[in-house]
């Protein structure tokens, strides 16, 4: 039987304005009727630009040379029209942001017929009769409204929903999934991958799944291909490639991801918490804009009353979704934002009542490592300089020399090559340069680091390196942590506790290893639940607990009781944190 | 050790490769711009010694010569002028000198005035984006109102109320560009501050002062050198306008502008007295312009 | 809709205000009277007219007796033309440079845009480095070079066309005859054409590289709707908000062009009566301008409210 995509010996070059680039190199794969194959690989592998090539949809600095057989045909440098006719009928794409992939000034209900009508010549009623059971197919409330709708007046799961249902309505024979999960909250790419295995079963359709997350592509794919540095290194059933990995790459992926079981090395709390945080409160005026610019401002509430303490050598997790206040709750702490309620005590001492200037000299003890390692280092300074700041600004008494000393030190402590103080963070890697944001928190000598998703930007590879590393940073310095992620397996393997937030409030605190073995609330049970793990076989079968639709605005009064209807009679009620045990509190819930 | 692959060990320091060297190296592969400045420095040269490149001083009136041809002319002309490369004008001043003379204050008033616009710019943009909020909302909502004033109007207005005083001229010329300037400097302060790394500075206990020198300027610095150098002939152009509408240079002075305005009158019986101080002023203009579009692909390449 | 055009008809009126009041002051503030070069009036009469005139009061005073007659519509007299008040003046004057400025406008932005999108369809190709190049022209040569230029080209020369002498009309406005404005509005048009030509060929390449239009291309959509449907809309958006500008340019050309082509417009008003010291015929031509260039701003706003939806909906 011919196989629906056949491509032979795919290569793709780039024309940049610094040199060229070989994207994919020689690269041949083939996706039969009805299959699911996924193409796995980290940044850089030419996973997506493989796909893209091969249906004519390179940027125009690109070119490719190859053979692209669809069902014996050839495709590539056909005629436009013919690849037109393809394009969005038979084969159709799904792409990883869903907000810029979208056509912002038109209607939904417009995208969605636009091909319907040009590919399968469906006069309009009957179109939009069809984009309306498309929606509801996908699960989008409301769907006769939404069709009305623009872009940015839908939430990223619902826009990615709907780009399903564009991708779907002409019933392709192959559907292109280019990381469609990627920019989604946890809880909503569990429901989208849903969506995608009823597609694979209901319709049948061939799909070409794209990631980089080896659970995403355990839990939907029939066969995988790795990708490295634009060449596929490995091929095979799912099976094969998860239980039985051949080529060194792929055994590295797979240990990289963090496995269950993993825990971090007790400790005992001792002495004094060295942080308390009590009742903390953030809220943000929102200008609702209405009529004639005096419009009514709303209150977002940020964080909502969030209560922990933290001793020295201890880690936190810190759990939870968009919008759940994570992020801001590392900054309040860290007196980077001003907070409108409760109090943050260090070392017995209110920070409220601490003057700005004091505040500065005791950045010392707690510093904070970004989620963006090239965002959040100047590219204009050499990475040396940057490490050096801090301690520049905190100790103004040390000799250049001193400094440059120390700031070599530290290099070689996070694992850089010290012969790189010169160096400028766009000739570093990902990896390197998180580093470099370590090595400038850890240089002034803090006795508390928060991590705000320090990993997340990172190769899976990378993550795990840094992990190490600040695993190793902590029992030599005996660090206290707090580690905020959305990724909970990543959490589990740093932190001697957890803490569950949504929509500003705990949902759930508790020692890590109970957390995970028994969850109590729903939500941290979607959470878990959601979370995937790199085994075909276990993926296949389980039994997932879903949230219905998309987080809800934190503006929502509502919002807090999703968990506790049976009050939705009290809208401005918020369920309060209940102790079930020794250590573990749970928000009320039904 | 956490490896990455390197082995450890005590070198000398490998010299980095900053964006600025990133850029000038984009910017030398450019053939256009490289092009341009050559000849924008020819201009240059050619203004600063202007007196010593011609026997003839600039406002040396001759009535025998009046409106007469270069030697060399292939067209026909009423007489003819040896000695005088570029011909006559209509009172026979040496029109190669005139020419030069009017580089001087061309490019004077370009460069002066472009300093006056970047300095109100720069300082009402940086502020507005710093400090943000209410007040930048209304110091832009000014610049929106003043930018779709024809400004030129009430340069005018100031020009003939002050009778044309030459400081004035610089100062008006440039305070009809600020208002690009303005919001250029505004956008990149306000896209700098909520740039991570000066979040992270501020973690780090930087002192505010410190933030902003060391990192919000280095980082404005660009795009506004950019806009600097396509401010320039727009102000060239503002200023021969006004010199056409004979609110400019005052007599014996000249620049490009009183030339070209000249010229054209004279256009159809001695148009060598049009065609010179335009090319001249053409040349010009497209340089500043390559030159412009380059720095701003070297410093933001987007691979076309 | 309805609240978002209020709004900006709310801010309209205050800089209508500004326009006004700084003009006043400035022209005020020069030295020197309407009636300084006249030979010298003895002083009974002097006083007398400025009475008249209510050049006598204070300048707040004056300030606010000219807003209670602009309030009824009373743009005052022309003190150098004795003879008409400038109302009159501007009546004759404005249709001619309205049509002019508009003809010339539309002949920017349309003219302008093709070029552009020729030019982004075609990028690094031979159609647009030619398109570019003509653009770098139009905006390095100023207007009162393109003028005599072309005037001499094909006005006093004529030009040869299709075996047919064609030779322009160099100066008048004969009543607004087709003939006479070809030259005018195509000098005054010609930076206009080459800043727009750019304008969009930037932002069409800019949204031909977005996401959706990616998006477009894999749902099998030709050229020619994905250019129409999906990318003309959004890259329209930055020549919506150059429009007031433009406008004001073009008004400021058509100083010159008047000038030149001796057509009988409000533009020599202008001029005229800033030499002339002609307090309220400066004041009434920078109204009449402000109030074009607002309310063309006002209809851009608008024109941006129905393009962009995300702005409509905030």
């Amino acid at each position: 039987m011919t196989a629906l995509l056949e491509i032979e010996n795919l290569n793709v070059h780039f024309a940049l304005a610094d040199g060229d680039v070989h994207a994919v190199k020689d690269a041949s794969l083939s996706i039969q009727e009805g299959e699911c194959l996924g193409v796995v690989g980290e940044s850089g592998s030419g996973k997506s630009q493989l796909f893209l090539a091969a249906f004519g949809l390179l940027a125009s600095n690109g070119r490719v040379a190859g053979k692209v057989k669809y069902r014996g045909e050839e495709i590539l440098g056909a005629p436009a029209k013919r690849l037109n006719a393809l394009r969005g009928g038979a084969v159709t794409m799904i792409f990883q942001d869903p907000l810029t992939s979208l056509t912002p000034h038109m209607k939904i209900g417009g995208q969605i017929v636009e091909a319907l009508m040009l590919h399968r010549r469906v006069p309009r009623a009957e179109a939009e009769q069809r984009a309306r059971e498309m929606l509801d197919y996908v699960r989008i409330p409301e769907s006769a409204r939404r069709l009305k709708q623009y872009p940015h007046e839908l939430s990223g799961g619902m826009r990615q929903r709907v780009m399903i249902a564009m991708a779907t309505i002409t019933g392709p024979d192959l559907i292109i999934a280019d990381e469609p999960t990627t920019a989604l909250d946890v809880t909503v790419q569990a429901q989208i991958l849903e969506i995608l295995r009823a597609l694979k079963t209901d319709k049948k359709t061939a799909i070409a799944m794209v990631s980089h997350d080896m659970g995403v592509i355990a839990g939907l794919a029939d066969r995988v291909q790795v990708m490295r540095h634009g060449e596929i290194v490995e091929s095979g059933s799912a099976d094969e490639i998860f239980y039985t990995p051949r080529h060194d790459y792929t055994r590295m992926l797979l240990d990289a991801i963090p496995k269950a079981g993993e825990k971090p090395t007790p400790v005992t709390a001792v002495g004094a918490p060295l942080l308390t945080v009590d009742d903390l409160k953030v809220s943000f005026p929102v200008k609702d804009a209405g009529f004639l610019r005096f419009g009514k401002t709303q209150l977002l509430r940020a964080l909502d009353g969030i209560s922990f303490t933290l001793h020295q050598g201890e880690t936190l997790g810190v759990v939870g979704e968009s919008g759940c206040g994570k992020s801001t709750l590392a900054r309040a702490v860290l007196q980077l934002l001003p907070k409108t309620g409760g109090r943050v005590v260090w070392l017995g001492r209110d920070l409220d009542a601490t003057t700005q200037s004091d505040i500065r000299k005791l950045r010392e003890d707690f510093q904070i490592v970004f989620q963006d390692p090239l965002a959040s280092l100047d590219p204009r300074m050499p990475v040396g300089l940057s490490i050096a700041e801090p301690l520049k600004s905190l100790e103004p008494q040390l000799s250049r020399e001193a400094l440059r000393q120390k700031v070599r030190a530290m290099m070689q402590r996070v694992g850089l090559e010290p012969g790189w103080i010169n160096r400028y963070p766009h000739e570093l890697s990902g990896g390197q340069n998180q580093r470099v944001g370590l090595a400038r928190a850890m240089i002034v000598g803090p006795k508390m680091l928060v991590c705000d998703e320090a990993v997340s930007a990172l190769d899976v590879s990378i993550q795990a390196q840094i992990v190490d590393l600040i695993r190793d940073l902590q029992a030599e310095t005996r660090l206290a942590l707090i580690f905020i992620s959305h990724d909970l397996s990543v959490v589990r393997r740093l932190s001697h506790r957890v803490m569950v937030l949504y929509l500003g409030r705990v949902v759930e605190l508790a020692p890590s290893g109970v957390l995970y073995a028994n969850p109590r609330h729903p939500y941290t049970r979607a959470l878990l639940s959601a979370v995937l793990s790199p085994d075909p076989r276990a993926e296949r079968v389980r039994k997932r607990e879903l949230l219905t639709g998309d987080l809800p605005s934190p503006l929502d009064p509502r919002a807090q009781l999703t968990f506790l209807k049976s009050r939705l009679d009290q809208p401005g009620y918020r369920p309060r944190l209940e102790q079930v045990a020794t250590d573990h509190w749970v928000a009320e819930h039904d | 050790m956490i490896a990455t692959g390197q082995t450890l060990k005590a070198v000398a320091e490998i010299k980095g490769r900053s964006l600025w060297v990133d850029a000038r190296r984009r910017l030398a592969r450019n053939r256009a711009a490289m092009a341009s400045l050559i000849i924008l420095a020819l201009v240059a040269l050619l203004a600063v010694l202007a007196p010593l490149l011609s026997p003839y001083a600039y406002d040396e009136v001759n009535y025998d010569i009046i409106a007469c041809a270069p030697n060399w002319w292939p067209a026909e002309a009423a007489c003819r002028a040896p000695g005088h490369i570029f011909g006559t004008d209509s009172v026979g001043r040496d029109l190669f000198v005139r020419v030069l003379f009017g580089a001087r204050v061309s490019l004077a008033v370009g460069l002066v005035a472009t300093l006056v616009s970047l300095l109100i710019g720069v300082l009402y943009g940086a502020t507005a984006g710093y400090l943000g909020g209410r007040i930048d909302t209304l110091m832009m909502r000014l610049v929106d109102i003043l930018y779709s004033l024809p400004f030129v109007f009430f340069v005018i207005i100031l020009m003939v109320m002050f009778d044309r005083n030459f400081i004035l001229l610089f100062v008006a010329i440039g305070a009809v560009e600020w208002l690009t300037m303005a919001r250029i400097v505004r956008g990149q302060t306000l896209s700098i501050k909520q740039k991570e790394f000066i979040e992270a500075a501020r973690a780090g206990g930087v002192g505010p002062f410190d933030i902003i020198t060391r990192h919000v300027i280095p980082n404005v610095v660009g795009p506004v050198m950019v806009y600097v150098t396509l401010t320039v002939p727009g102000v060239i152009l503002t200023e021969s306008f006004l010199s056409f509408l004979g609110l400019g240079i005052q007599e014996p002075l000249t620049s490009w502008g009183v030339l070209i305005s000249d010229g054209a009158d004279q256009m159809e019986s001695a148009p060598w007295m049009l065609l010179f101080p335009a090319l001249f002023m053409a040349v010009t203009l497209f340089c500043f312009n390559f030159i412009g579009d380059g720095l701003r692909d070297a410093l933001d390449p987007k691979d076309r | 809709m309805m609240a978002y055009a209020l709004r900006r008809l709310l801010g309209a009126i205050p800089t209508l205000f500004i326009i006004i009041t700084l003009a006043f002051f400035m022209m005020r503030a020069a030295p020197g009277g309407p009636f300084d070069s006249e030979r010298r009036l003895p002083p009974e009469v002097e006083r007398n007219v400025k009475a008249a005139y209510n050049l006598d009061k204070p300048l707040a005073q004056q300030y606010l007796i000219y807003l209670g007659k602009l309030a009824h519509g009373d743009l005052g007299p022309s003190y150098k033309n004795k003879d008409f008040t400038v109302i009159q003046l501007i009546a004759t004057g404005l249709p001619v440079s309205a049509r002019l400025g508009l003809s010339a406008m539309t002949l920017a932005l349309l003219l302008g845009s093709l070029l552009g999108i020729v030019a982004a369809l075609k990028q690094n190709h031979w159609q647009d480095y030619s398109v570019m190049g003509v653009a770098m022209l139009g905006i390095t040569i100023p207007t009162f070079v393109t003028a005599p230029l072309l005037t001499l080209v094909f006005g006093i020369y004529g030009v040869s066309l299709f075996g047919h002498e064609l030779s322009l009309p160099v100066g008048g406005w004969n009543g607004g005859a087709f003939a006479n404005m070809v030259l005018p509005v195509t000098v005054l048009s010609l930076p206009q054409i080459a800043i727009v030509a750019r304008m969009i060929r930037g932002s069409m390449v800019e949204v031909l590289r977005a996401n959706y239009i990616r998006t477009a291309r894999a749902k099998g959509l030709p050229t020619v709707r994905i250019v129409l449907g999906h990318a003309l809309r959004a890259a329209a958006l930055p020549l919506v908000s150059y429009l007031g500008p433009a406008l004001a340019a073009i008004l400021t050309g058509s100083l010159i062009v008047e000038q030149i082509f001796g057509l009988p417009g409000i533009g020599r008003y202008f001029v005229q009566g800033a030499l002339n010291r002609d307090y309220t015929l400066v004041m009434g031509v920078v109204i009449c301008y402000a109030t074009l260039i607002i309310a063309l701003n006002f209809l851009a706003d608008m024109a941006y409210g129905i393009l962009d939806p995300r702005v409509r909906l905030s």
